[in-house]
């Protein structure tokens, strides 16, 4: 019964006063008054229409008058209501897709999607066995899509996020240069133990899902390129 | 060298241009000099230039202009299809479809597989050439 459901689950009504041209509906005023049966809701309340008593307003705490008032008009910003939202995903990119990576230090190299980060950067892995390429943040522009996926249902991305890729600002101690300096590079140049324990995870339930198509392995660790005859527009991928 | 492939009713024909590309069509009837009625089991009968077909060997056995139901009897009759695939030039076509739909993987997998044959090729071609030598 509808009328004991909450107003939300009720399915949206069509109007009951169709168009029979752009702004002009077929029924008048008081025929629409008939149909949507006010005179009935009326009749049930006693001849007015039933009314929600007002909530009493709160009284407004009382505000001092300011103190400055500028001398020009301020004029305030126009009202943006704008979300902020990661990029739009292809669809042809999923969870498990194998992209060619098009720019960069790995350009070329076919590699494993698994997740679009808040930025809009995806996350991506070679895995890093077969191919070279960590746990690293792509960018969509910069990638072809292809059609292969492979299977990423073992894998648990949760953790990454763009804070795990930031840099790592660190205190800087601006008293010795010289000796300090020389110091502080060589530290900073390995990576923690624990990216590479994240590394290991990752691709252990990759790996596994990747061996069991033949040939897929050899395909992430060969390079894509084009070669002579072959047109990138007519090309499936 | 006289001609061997005639336009006729029955005829078989390739759509080389247009919205029909790639489509064997038979020609029904034959409209004036340039223009002939074509209809297809697929496709509803309609008028094409001559110079958007290109005729193929196969001819089947109709009279002009016949029903679809006819046409589609006829070309069972015949057995235009599997003529088509195993004539070289259908086979050829399959084969470019085949290469032009490959995925990337699909062409790595190729890749892979020529070298393979290639590398059989050449150890039995070193085999001969130490026997001869």
């Amino acid at each position: 019964m509808q009328k004991t459901m909450a107003p939300k689950d009720r399915k949206p009504h069509v109007s009951r006063n169709p168009d029979l041209i752009r702004g002009v509906g077929k029924y008048s005023r008081s025929k629409m008054y008939h149909k949507r049966g006010l005179w009935a809701i009326k009749a049930k309340n006693g001849g007015t229409f039933p009314k929600h008593e007002k909530k009493a307003a709160e009284a407004a705490p009382a505000e001092k008058p300011p103190k400055f008032y500028p001398a020009d008009d301020v004029k305030k910003p126009l009202v943006n209501k704008r979300k902020a939202r990661p990029t739009k995903l292809r669809a042809s990119i999923t969870p498990g897709t194998v992209l060619i990576i098009l720019a960069g230090r790995f350009k070329g190299k076919r590699v494993v999607f698994l997740k679009q980060l808040t930025s809009g950067l995806l996350l991506v892995t070679g895995p890093f066995k077969i191919n070279g390429v960590p746990l690293r943040r792509v960018n969509q522009s910069y990638v072809i899509a292809t059609s292969t996926k492979v299977d990423i249902s073992g894998v648990n991305v949760e953790k990454f996020d763009d804070k795990y890729f930031g840099k790592k600002v660190e205190k800087k101690k601006k008293k010795g240069e010289g000796e300090f300096f020389e110091a502080e590079k060589e530290e900073k140049n390995t990576l923690p133990q624990d990216k590479k324990d994240d590394q290991k995870t990752v691709d252990a339930a990759l790996i596994a899902s990747i061996e069991a198509v033949p040939d897929l392995k050899s395909y992430l660790g060969a390079r894509f390129s084009l070669k002579a005859g072959m047109k990138p527009h007519e090309l499936v991928f | 060298m006289p001609f061997k492939r005639y336009v006729e009713i029955g005829r078989i024909a390739l759509v080389n241009y247009g919205k029909d590309y790639g489509k064997l069509v038979v020609i029904v009837d034959v409209i004036y000099q340039n223009r002939a009625l074509v209809d297809a089991p697929d496709m509803v009968r309609g008028q094409m230039n001559f110079k958007r077909l290109t005729l193929t060997d196969i001819k089947i056995d109709i009279k002009r202009v016949p029903n679809k139901k006819t046409l589609i009897a006829a070309m069972e009759a015949a057995d235009v299809k599997s003529k088509w695939e195993n004539s070289s030039w259908g086979r050829k076509l399959i084969v470019q479809k085949k290469r032009a739909s490959l995925n990337d993987f699909d062409r790595f997998k190729v890749m892979l597989a020529k070298i393979k044959k290639a590398g059989v090729v050449r150890q039995e071609l070193a085999k001969l050439k130490k026997e001869t030598a």
